[in-house]
């Protein structure tokens, strides 16, 4: 029986070399009493919950808020490494935004033969009510959470693109804050790219895709209230940008533009970021049950008199089943080889990648095409014979809805759990803004799986976070 | 602002408020159980603050009887009665935490650690055994709170319906609470030894952190109509109704809109009444039905402030 090759770890090398980035902070942790570390956590803990950084947990007793788990250990990356993760971030949200103007627009890439029309036809994520509309400098995902991993030798995959309501920037900017107070001396020995700008920048960043012609744009962050798991961060950011945190009750329209309601009367509103889904924006449009929304934004929307970002009908781009396409996507719109490679996938809709995956279930990651937050997977090593064998039947049933992924040997990161210091797999969400410009802050958010062996990261599935540190060069 | 926003800054104001006020008067009520019985004649004293509060019927639906440690059980713990000062650090910590991006960080992590802290300890460090000591944290953690708001809170519009919501609040509970004095008193005072007014009379005093104020500013003896009307007219005392109805209409000019006039007019009106009112202008109409007018002033001017800025649907 043949051993796999240990999964690469972010602190030390293969033969158990400290790698050089990591070098003060190795040094560090080694003169810290585990006491002392625990003690830290402890008080991270209390300062969490008294600051109420709190996610809900659906499905949980109504009103109950957790705590996401925060490591005290950091994940860190070089200069190089980040500078070279940064580049193949910003290439492929620019074919992103590229590819879901021309799905809106001519179509291209139907043309070209390089998608089939139904997979974008019929996929639910397409908004037909988009079609033939401008949106201001041909922007679409204004905020793009790409989910990035590093498996086998080191080398980063692009796991997942996340392009309607990305969430988790909150515990970045709360994490580093955490790190700065619990261990300040950390951050005099290492030379640790700052953060804090992201409001700042997610600010400039919706100012400057506002409607042409308005002169100081009302900019509001729209939540669909306090009972949802990320409200915390609406909150946060609406308070960062210093821009009002509404509710869908708080808007209106009125002769096709969109007011808020103050206690001086109407105020226009310029911008939406919203945090609703698509089907919950405008009940008059999408779903009519919607009391989230706003009847009659999507009108305004289309008359060019309000920016909703993210734009509505992202969720064609960051589909799973259109996802194995965007490498295509980069050498068609940009003309250029895509710097970050994504995981072979095979989709499940072709007879030949079914017929494949059915036989290795075993060895699978097997993902439903609309799911997200870790919901609807199959980790086929993880699984029992019965949970497998429940699986194949869904799959069976709507082959079309899945797609499958070799089991990621994701790499480890050392992390603080009960037993002390120990490996823990992780994977990385960088937060891109596309304006005029491209910006990413350095970093990310680090969500690691804090079970032994667990590969699943998603905070609504036992994950934490980590403070993600880029050393300036 | 939004009216949304506004609202619950209001709201917040009063059940921050609302749980001090409790607390005060729990802790009036509590120290006069505390007295030798010649000098109380307030047998049923906990029955009447029940029925003052609104309380009555809740209360007999949960027990049959007044014994203490159920009403202050019931007054301070119970989360089922969502008047109990343990709900309104909850209500107050859930109205902070709907606009925790519109007011400071500093006032949510007060309101939420407050709650936070209150929710924990309650079944162990607070019960009715040592009911002054939770009493005590309460002022305390009120105290911090009030210096929060005016340290850290920008003063736009939010601020003001804060200040309102309190203040309306504030001018309710102190009517309140000289209303079961005063029904305790009614029957029974008549040719009492002075010094019988002195105990239950002080006890209020210093339930409103007022004592040493009364002591120092005026050369009254404790007695029920010097009492009442220091703490009805009084401007410099800090929870006095005067003092509260003043606040609430400056707060309510500073964000008066297009179709708030009459709401300011009616708290103009009560302002103006208190401020060049005294005790032997009511004379003919008596302390009693004045309060008692006043719950229904406060309650009016809630009502009409929801309806002018709040966005509430009358």
């Amino acid at each position: 029986m043949d051993h796999p090759a240990p999964p690469y770890d972010e602190m030390y090398t293969a033969d158990g070399q400290v790698r050089p980035h990591y070098a003060v902070y190795s040094d560090w942790l080694l003169r810290q009493p585990d006491d002392a570390l625990r003690q830290k956590r402890v008080e991270a803990d209390s300062l969490f919950h008294r600051v109420g950084i709190t996610f809900a947990v659906y499905g949980e007793q109504e009103g109950s808020e957790r705590l996401i788990p925060f490591d005290i250990v950091p994940r860190v990356l070089s200069a190089a490494e980040w500078s070279k993760l940064a580049d193949g971030l910003r290439q492929r949200v620019r074919a992103l935004n590229a590819f879901i103007g021309d799905i809106y627009h001519g179509q291209e890439i139907l043309k070209a033969g390089l998608l089939l029309p139904e997979q974008v036809f019929c996929n639910p994520q397409y908004r037909p009510e988009m079609h033939g509309m401008d949106v201001p400098g041909g922007i679409y995902a204004h905020i793009a959470g790409i989910d990035v991993v590093r498996a086998g030798p080191g080398e980063f995959f692009v796991l997942e693109d996340n392009l309607r309501v990305p969430s988790g920037v909150s515990y970045m900017l709360e994490d580093r804050k955490m790190m700065m107070r619990l261990f300040p001396e950390l951050f005099s020995l290492n030379r640790v790219a700052p953060v804090e700008h992201y409001p700042d920048q997610l600010f400039q960043n919706l100012v400057s895709v506002a409607p042409l012609g308005v002169a100081e744009p009302v900019v509001v962050v729209l939540t669909p209230g306090a009972s949802n798991s990320a409200y915390f961060e609406h909150a946060f950011l609406a308070q960062q940008m210093g821009v009002e945190l509404v509710e869908g009750q708080d808007l209106f329209v009125r002769d096709g533009f969109v007011y808020m309601r103050t206690t001086q009367g109407p105020r226009r509103v310029d911008v939406v970021y919203r945090r609703i889904d698509d089907d919950f924006l405008d009940p008059l449009v999408f779903r009519p049950d919607s009391v989230l929304g706003v009847p009659g934004l999507m009108a305004a929307y289309r008359a060019g008199r309000v920016t909703v970002a993210n734009a509505i009908g992202t969720g064609i781009a960051d589909d799973k089943s259109i996802y194995p396409c965007v490498p295509d996507m980069i050498r068609f719109y940009l003309g250029e080889e895509p710097l970050l490679a994504n995981v072979p996938t095979r989709i499940l809709r072709r007879p030949d990648d079914l017929a494949y995956t059915l036989a290795h279930l075993d060895e699978l990651v097997v993902k439903e095409v609309h799911g997200s937050g870790g919901y609807g997977m199959l980790v086929g090593p993880a699984a029992s014979e019965a949970e497998r064998e429940d699986f194949r039947l869904k799959i069976l049933a709507a082959p079309e809805n899945y797609i499958a992924q070799p089991t990621l040997a994701l790499s480890t990161c050392p992390t603080f759990v009960e037993q002390g210091i120990a490996p823990r797999h992780i994977d990385l969400r960088p937060f891109v803004l596309s304006g005029r410009d491209i910006t990413i802050v350095p970093g990310g958010l680090t969500r690691v799986a804090l079970r032994a062996g667990s590969l699943v990261v998603n905070s609504s599935q036992g994950g934490g976070t980590k403070d993600t540190w880029v050393l300036e060069g | 602002m939004l009216s949304r926003t506004a609202d619950h800054v209001y709201w917040l104001g009063r059940y921050a408020e609302r749980a001090e006020n409790l607390a005060r008067t729990l802790d009036v009520q509590y120290r006069l159980s505390l007295l030798p019985r010649a000098v109380r004649t307030d047998g049923a004293g906990w029955g009447l603050m029940l029925r003052t509060l609104g309380l009555e019927s809740a209360y007999r639906e949960r027990y049959s009887d007044l014994e203490l440690h159920k009403v202050v059980d019931f007054l301070a713990f119970d989360l089922g009665n969502p008047s109990s000062i343990l709900s309104c650090l909850r209500a107050a910590r859930e109205n902070a935490r709907a606009v925790r991006g519109s007011i400071s960080s500093e006032m949510w992590e007060t309101f939420n650690s407050t709650w936070l802290e209150a929710r924990s300890q309650a079944p162990t460090r607070f019960t009715a055994l040592n009911i002054a000591e939770f009493i005590d944290w309460v002022r305390f953690r009120a105290h911090l709170a009030r210096g929060v708001v005016l340290g850290s809170m920008l003063r736009d519009e939010g601020y003001h319906f804060m200040q309102i919501g309190t203040f309306l609040e504030r001018a309710d509970g102190v009517a309140r609470l000289l209303l079961v004095r005063l029904a305790c008193e009614a029957g029974g005072a008549d040719g009492r030894p002075a010094e019988h007014d002195y105990y239950p009379w002080s006890v209020l005093l210093r339930g409103l952190s007022a004592f040493e104020i009364f002591r120092r500013v005026t050369r009254g003896a404790v007695t029920p109509d010097h009492v009442v009307e220091f703490i009805v007219f009084r401007t410099d005392v800090p929870r006095s109704i005067y003092r509260s109805a003043d606040l609430v209409y400056e707060n309510l000019r500073a964000v008066a809109n297009a179709q708030s006039g009459e709401t300011e007019r009616r708290a103009g009106r009560l302002h103006a009444e208190l401020r060049f009112g005294a005790l032997d202008n009511l004379a003919t109409q008596g302390i009693e039905p004045f309060l008692a007018g006043l719950l229904v002033r406060t309650a009016d001017l809630n009502d009409r402030i929801g309806r002018d800025f709040l966005g509430r649907v009358a």
